[in-house]
């Protein structure tokens, strides 16, 4: 019963290993995640939405599942009353990409975008009845892209005009992501106002950043579409995302690529980035190690010999029968009788108000006629 | 004051009676200095209210709850060394000890080896030890070991040796139990046969002779138990690794980080049903060939599992047809691009946050069947598998032999589940840890059996698991500690304070049952420390958003308190000046 295939399996075995495990060092990740937030809302800031909805169409196009993408969003463009286009929000003048499209899958909308959330998302610490979708569920091994957009400041980012994060909360969160080692390695974009100020006090490692303009800079906002009346992208994002249009899953562009888009002549703002964290160096980063999900993948070499027969499920286990719940008894409410109300006396207002007109009828004919009613 | 006309006051003149004036000009001096006291005294009362109560009620009603921690015990956690130990046992057969050397057994030896761990946070050495004992056989061992065929069945038959232990039974060169070049046999279960060689046995001591067979049966323990690299690598991710062994880094990325539960999806894609009608009894498939595994591996983790059946979706790659070997064929490299496509489709059935193994069955269409995975080489892949790390496993099922061409379609077909769970099983092996070592040379390997699993692979994992929980809720706890310690703000309640302690107590625990060798216990306590710990430092209330920058302190506290405490300031430094003038009156009056 010794079987010398096996040996020959096991030698087969370690050969294919040690190639696939060369393929292993280039990056150390195994899955990719994306973060993606857009901290605006109101009309007036289309961009922002169209902008985070341009990065989650080129990240999914790369490979990253919805499952694996948390995208916060006030999402009040499509269905907004001065949308021209309802259920659509472009990227392009000429209307020509509908970046809303079909299958969007927003997981924190409207109200539920804050900064709570977002660095509850980011650290874990959601409450235990969270649904897996709004969940950042990275392990060690995963690579994440963290991508916001909005209005901010010198080290401050406004969230939905009512709160801010600050720089140092932000590094602060990274930093515990990096503590119970959340992600293997982290790409921070942000395209605001004086983006640079945001990435300046991140202390953990294996982390890259990149933003659309300096301290004391402006970024500004592309085009705007004369039918819909507002700004439809910013810069940086907008020649961005034509960078990103030519990459394709199986592409070996690099990082030191994604460094030159949007120069000053294009952005008029600086776009600044942040290496100094990141242990790898940049141009061995290819862009679908955080933009994609190219998944590795080894040859199943052996299987096991499996000789019993399969054991007959049990013919008098009884299946259960499942019917349908009447969730929401139509009929019994169509044919209902309307419901007999109970009377209440009139409440204050209905009295107050007789009240008043009783004063004023007596003050103006005189108190003698109040014998005659009592 | 009013003059109050005393009668025991009056004199002997009569009643003096101050001339109007002079009565008017005494009053309002008292009257200012008895303002002027009150004016005093109120002043310091409301200081004095204001520093002795106001000053710590403020204090008490500003300040954060935080529960005791047991901070000193989670610092000396962080320094704890890691103690590994093993029993074995060494039974000597008939004909391998000479009666001299038999009187000296049964003889108990210890070893320990030491290695440092080059960690960023905790546990800088480790030691691991062996608890050998020689003894010789019993006649019953005798009588096994004469079998044939399944010795170490039989041999497991009389003792069952508890987890984390192994018993190697040293045979004599005569005996016929292993084949001509194989010089040990690893069994199923917790059993080694070694074949002592000619000159070993002749003219030695005893020290000698187990001098001489030290290195063998040290092998078979890096085999079967645990070994300096094992434990670096489960401690890969708080360890900065040298990458010294290729295939070990690669094993722990391939295999899912310890986890308190798994959900397994399996799910059979049928790209075209119009030609083909599946059937496959997947129920009793999983009754039968997988939950055998599952429930050995039960200590380690709880596994759920479902299964799908999704119509109309195809692989995102287009297989090419090769006419060589007359069939479409997949290669290596563009296998990474297939599961994207398709894990956007797959639903999954998980409501818990536990990482989810999928495995896939594929029944290509009948336009692009046969199909056949190659690898870098163009050889044909025989198992038409593969997996992915720490995701899960496609495996490729043609159907096209089971029907000629002039058959009604849609075909039933129904697929034969052993071929497939043979190699779900295996990958389901991979993907949890069970890792694939290549034998040293003259090793003989057993097949692992029905369950899929060896008894000694589940000890090896045991190990690994331990130790990586105990890592990582150390490294929890710890940073937890630096963490709170760190941000003042931060409200500790008494349940994460409890959870904490309760980690701590549990770690503890671990700890002293690896160092004392009882591995079914170690690897409960590791879970529950980790349970712990992860409660603790994943509690929702744990959020720090209160980040005062010093200057937006001073301006909400500034316009609170300071009209309150500008008028009593400029009275203490009223009274202090008068004070320091009525003394450089009495001085002056004094000169």
């Amino acid at each position: 019963n010794i079987n010398p295939c096996v040996q020959i399996i096991i030698h087969l075995l370690s050969v294919i290993s040690q190639n696939s495990a060369g393929q292993f060092f280039s990056s150390g990740h195994t899955n990719n995640w994306a973060v993606l937030v857009c901290t605006s809302r109101f009309w007036f800031n289309y961009r922002h939405v169209a902008n985070t909805l341009s990065v989650y169409r080129s990240v999914k196009r790369l490979g990253i599942p919805d499952s694996h993408i948390v995208l916060m969003l006030a999402d009040d463009m499509a269905c907004n009353h001065r949308n021209p286009k309802p259920a659509t929000v472009f990227s392009h003048k000429n209307m020509e990409l509908n970046v809303y499209g079909d299958d969007v899958e927003v997981d924190y909308r409207g109200y539920e975008v804050t900064v709570e959330n977002f660095l509850r998302v980011l650290t874990g610490r959601l409450p235990p009845s969270t649904p897996r979708s709004k969940r950042l569920l990275s392990d060690d091994r995963s690579n994440i892209l963290i991508y916001l957009t909005g209005h901010g400041g010198n080290g401050f980012l406004k969230f939905q005009d009512s709160e801010e994060i600050s720089n140092v909360e932000l590094a602060d969160a990274f930093e515990q992501m990096w503590q119970k080692r959340r992600y293997n390695e982290l790409l921070f974009i942000i395209d605001t106002c004086q983006g640079a100020s945001m990435y300046e006090r991140f202390y953990s490692p294996n982390i890259m950043a990149l933003a659309s303009s300096q301290v004391g800079e402006d970024s500004l906002s592309h085009q705007p579409d004369l039918a819909i009346g507002v700004h439809l992208m910013d810069r940086y994002t907008f020649y961005m995302l034509e960078f990103l249009e030519d990459i394709h899953p199986a592409s070996k562009t690099n990082m030191n690529d994604l460094f030159k888009v949007c120069p000053k002549s294009q952005c008029v703002s600086t776009p600044g980035h942040r290496t100094d964290l990141f242990l790898r160096d940049p141009g061995s980063v290819l862009i679908t190690d955080f933009f994609g999900s190219v998944r590795k993948v080894e040859l199943t070499m052996d299987a096991i010999n499996l000789t019993d027969p399969i054991n007959p499920v049990n013919g008098e286990e009884q299946k259960e029968v499942y019917s349908y719940a009447d969730q929401l008894p139509v009929s019994e409410i169509i044919h209902q009788k309307p419901k007999q109300k109970d009377w209440h006396p009139p409440d204050g207002f209905i009295l107050g108000l007789w009240t008043l007109i009783l004063l004023v009828f007596f003050k103006t004919y005189g108190i003698k006629h109040l014998k005659h009613i009592f | 004051s009013s003059m109050v006309f005393k009668r025991g006051s009056v004199g002997a003149k009569g009643p003096r009676a101050y001339p109007p004036h002079q009565l008017h000009h005494q009053m309002p001096v008292l009257l200012i200095q008895d303002k002027r006291r009150r004016g005093q005294l109120a002043a310091l009362s409301i200081a004095a209210v204001v520093i002795i109560v106001g000053v710590p009620l403020w204090w008490r009603t500003t300040e954060t709850y935080r529960a005791w921690l047991p901070v000193s015990q989670i610092k000396d956690l962080a320094k704890l060394q890691l103690h590994l130990s093993a029993d074995v046992e060494v039974v000597f057969a008939r004909g391998t000890v000479t009666p001299e050397q038999q009187k000296k057994v049964p003889l108990t030896q210890t070893q320990d080896e030491e290695h440092t761990v080059d960690g960023d946070l905790l546990m800088q050495f480790m030691i691991l030890r062996y608890e050998t004992k020689y003894r010789t056989a019993t006649i019953m061992e005798e009588d096994a070991l004469k079998k044939p065929t399944a010795a170490d069945l039989s041999l497991h038959m009389l003792s069952e040796s508890p987890c984390g232990s192994l018993v190697v039974y040293v045979i004599p060169e005569s005996s016929s139990l292993l084949p001509e070049d194989v010089n040990v046999y690893i069994g199923q279960r917790r059993t080694a046969l070694v074949r002592i060689s000619a000159q070993m046995r002749v003219g030695k001591t005893l020290e000698q002779l187990l001098a001489q067979l030290e290195p063998q049966i040290k092998q078979v323990l890096q085999v079967m138990s645990f070994s300096h690299t094992d434990i670096t690598v489960a401690l890969s991710d708080r360890v900065r690794f040298r990458p010294g062994n290729k295939e070990s880094i690669a094993d722990s990325m391939r295999a899912f980080k310890s986890s308190p539960g798994y959900e397994i999806t399996f799910s059979l894609l049928n790209p075209d049903p119009k030609s083909h009608q599946l059937h496959w009894d997947i129920e009793g498939a999983v009754q039968t060939y997988i939950q055998p595994l599952l429930t050995k591996l039960s200590p380690l983790a709880n596994f759920s599992m479902d299964s799908q059946t999704l119509y109309y979706t195809m692989l995102g790659v287009t297989p090419r047809f090769d006419s060589s070997f007359e069939a479409y064929t997949l290669n290596a490299d563009s296998l990474a691009h297939v599961i994207n496509p398709v894990e956007a489709r797959l639903g999954s059935n998980a409501a818990s946050s536990n990482p989810v193994l999928n495995f896939l069955l594929y029944v290509p269409d009948i336009r692009h069947s046969p199909l056949y995975i190659h690898d870098h080489r163009k050889q044909e892949v025989p198992s038409n598998a593969f997996h992915s790390p720490r995701w899960g496993g496609i495996m490729v099922y043609n159907v096209n032999g089971f029907y000629g061409s002039e058959t009604e379609f849609p075909v039933h077909v129904n697929i034969n589940m052993a071929k497939v769970m043979g190699v779900f099983l295996a990958q389901l092996r991979l993907l949890l840890g069970v890792q694939s070592l290549s034998p040293p040379p003259g090793f003989l390997v057993a097949p692992c059996g029905s369950t899929g699993l060896a008894d000694w692979e589940l000890d090896r994992l045991m190990w690994s698991r331990s130790v990586e929980n105990i890592a990582t809720a150390t490294t929890t706890i710890t940073s937890l500690a630096q963490l709170l310690d760190q941000i003042g703000n931060i409200v500790i309640n008494d349940n994460i304070a409890q959870q904490v302690s309760s980690a701590v107590t549990s770690l503890q625990l671990a700890m002293a049952e690896l160092e004392v060798g009882n591995l079914g216990f170690a690897l409960q306590y590791s879970k529950e420390a980790i349970l712990a710990s992860e409660k603790a430092f994943f509690d929702p209330s744990l959020l720090h958003l209160l980040y005062f920058p010093d200057d937006q302190k001073f301006a909400i506290y500034i316009p609170l308190f300071l009209p309150m405490c500008v008028p009593i300031l400029l009275s203490m430094l009223k009274i202090v000046s008068e004070a320091r003038q009525r003394r450089r009156e009495k001085q002056a009056k004094k000169e």
